[in-house]
């Protein structure tokens, strides 16, 4: 698999000496373009240290990370700026949306693609596409208080999306939703990943959305067992 | 791109516009001190102005007659209008004193002038100028007085007859304009009975008591009692001729001080209102310091509300100089709208002070590019906690 994003051996080793902790040894992963893959375990086994060197927010000790067949992490970062990195090819969808309050819902999502350099036109048209994929267009002038918990979270989708990165990292997305909720946000990550060809990260411990999951990641102090998934269909 | 600093303020307005109101009458007070001293300057040039001399002659070694006592005789002008060069001089006196009339008092400058010579006001608002030689009086209309009041000045009343305007002393006292012999003795007069003790004084002392002698007593008593001293000689000199070679002469052959107009500006202003200035100036610095410290609080307190938002922002791929940018932009719109409200503030509250407050427009000019600049420099804190947010703290855990 060249496209989507590959880890292998991927270690992170937080303190020296005595003290030290090695929060992931030696982690093996891959997720194809359009493939949704869900990365479980118990708190402090290691899953956001994964998303956070997933995300060029924190560096590896070691191992080698490649994202849409570029090498991105090999002893070192081989992209000399990680906020182009993390603005252009990784989208984010965290557990809260985290939405920017003082920007209405379209300007939310064409942000990204502002910062990128287009034209505030493009990316109001790219962020209304994204909004109509995902059922929230009419709310596109809405503020971000005037939203309810799911469609803050499909805008969060929809910015995510905004700059077509080839994968998402989402933390624990569906955490603060019912079932219903929790498995519409599910079905609508995998409709984007098709739609787009987006490989998607999922981190939870939600147990209503892991069947959903073709392929899971286990992680558990700091090693991954990738196991099948159901791949129960979402109705 | 969007104005991220644009979209934050319209979107929390009321916020913005409150605190900025609430710095506004800070900034406000600022321009009114600068106005404050602004105002003592332009009293002491109008009172310089509006005497209508070129030099001031006064006691030798003195700085008289504003920023010290003086005191020479008021037949001294006489001897001055025989300088050449020499177009005008006349008396003039000034004593402060409280006015009274009926329950209320002013505080004033008292001026004893002589009509049509230099020392009498510029110009009157109302009323006329005085045609009688003795208990009239023209009066800034600072005092409160009104066409027709009676003032009393020691144990004499005074006839209203005009009114002027932005005649005041050094101090901020406005004038009240009596002639000249009124003055002198208002100036020096003494209660009844002190003039009796002195008398009987007198009479008690053989020497002015002499029974051989008739008449000394009486003339020792006149002489006692009457006052030939004034506080200083305007002078006007003629048309071509340099007040400062008058003044020269005045010095070197009459023995007395004299002063040309930028002697006396500088008397006036570097030295009189100096330590009022020096004062006004702590309190502007304080100001400055207070509100540079209120805006880097305000800034660093709304940037704090939104750290994980600027998690986010730096997680996205958002630049530092765009975040530094918003906190900048926000501190300067903080500080446009609390200089708007000061500035408006300030115009409307300087016409109520009790001394002239005079806000220059070169004054605002200066101010608003301080504000700007304590802004600026008031939201690096903020700047520099928002660039310490790690873009990690966006992802949980």
């Amino acid at each position: 698999m060249d496209q989507g994003i590959h880890i292998e051996g991927l270690s992170k080793r937080y303190g020296a000496g005595d003290t030290a902790v090695d929060a992931l040894k030696d982690v093996n992963m891959s997720v194809a373009p359009g493939e949704v893959i869900g990365l479980v375990g118990p708190s402090g086994s290691g899953k956001t240290t994964l998303l956070k060197c997933l995300g060029a927010v924190i560096e590896p000790t070691r191992g080698r990370m490649t994202l849409g067949g570029e090498v991105i992490y090999e002893q070192g970062w081989k992209i000399p700026d990680l906020r182009t990195l993390r603005r252009d090819r990784i989208g984010f969808v965290f557990q809260a949306p985290y939405l920017i309050p003082f920007l209405d819902v379209t300007d939310n999502v064409a942000l990204l693609p502002m910062l990128a350099g287009r034209s505030n036109s493009e990316s109001r048209v790219r962020a209304l596409e994204l909004l109509e994929a995902l059922d929230v267009a009419h709310r596109a002038k809405a503020q971000i208080s005037e939203l309810s918990g799911g469609e803050q979270q499909r805008v969060s989708i929809a910015r995510a999306l905004a700059n077509q990165p080839p994968v998402i990292l989402a933390d624990e997305p569906t955490a603060p939703l019912d079932s219903e909720r929790a498995l519409a946000v599910m079905r609508i990550l995998n409709q984007m990943a098709r739609q787009y060809q987006t490989a998607i990260i999922v981190v939870t411990h939600d147990e209503k959305i892991i069947p959903t999951f073709k392929r899971i990641y286990h992680i558990r102090d700091g090693r991954t067992v990738e196991e099948a998934g159901e791949g129960r269909e979402i109705s | 791109m969007i104005s991220l600093a644009g979209r934050d303020i319209l979107h929390s307005w009321s916020k913005f516009v409150l605190t900025g109101f609430g710095l506004g009458l800070l900034i406000g007070v600022t321009l009114t001190m600068a106005g404050v001293y602004r105002g003592m300057v332009d009293d002491a040039k109008v009172l310089l102005t509006n005497s209508g001399a070129d030099l001031w002659v006064v006691q030798k070694d003195t700085q008289g007659p504003y920023a010290e006592s003086s005191s020479i005789k008021d037949d001294v002008y006489r001897q001055i209008l025989g300088l050449p060069g020499v177009a005008r001089a006349a008396n003039v006196t000034y004593f402060t004193m409280q006015v009274r009339h009926g329950d209320t008092e002013a505080r004033t400058m008292v001026v004893g002038f002589e009509p049509d010579q230099p020392g009498e006001p510029g110009y009157l608002v109302a009323g006329r100028r005085l045609v009688r030689g003795h208990y009239e009086a023209i009066a800034d209309v600072k005092t409160g007085f009104r066409l027709g009041d009676r003032i009393q000045i020691r144990r004499h009343e005074y006839a209203v007859v005009g009114l002027t305007r932005r005649m005041v002393s050094s101090g901020g006292d406005p004038m009240v304009f009596i002639p000249l012999k009124d003055a002198q003795e208002a100036q020096f007069l003494k209660d009844n009975d002190a003039i009796i003790g002195d008398r009987a004084r007198t009479a008690a002392n053989p020497a002015f008591n002499r029974p051989g002698v008739p008449g000394l007593l009486e003339a020792i008593n006149a002489s006692q009692s009457s006052n030939r001293n004034v506080n200083a000689v305007l002078v006007r000199v003629a048309e071509g001729i340099s007040p400062d070679s008058v003044a020269r002469e005045i010095r070197r052959w009459k023995h007395l001080e004299a002063f040309t107009r930028e002697q006396m500006e500088e008397i006036l202003i570097a030295k009189l209102i100096a330590t009022a200035a020096k004062q006004i100036g702590m309190f502007l610095a304080i100001l400055v310091v207070v509100s540079a410290a209120i805006v880097a609080f305000i800034i660093y307190t709304m940037t704090l509300g939104k750290i994980r938002e600027i998690a986010v922002l730096k997680l996205i791929g958002t630049r530092n100089r765009t975040i530094a940018s918003m906190i900048l932009q926000q501190a300067m719109g903080l500080g446009l709208i609390g200089f708007a409200v000061g500035k408006i503030a300030a115009t409307l509250w300087a016409p109520a002070f009790p001394k002239f407050v005079l806000l220059l427009p070169a004054d605002a000019v200066s101010g608003f590019m301080i504000v700007m600049v304590v802004c600026a420099l008031a939201s690096t804190l903020a700047i520099h906690a928002a660039l310490k947010v790690d873009p990690a703290e966006a992802i949980g855990g």
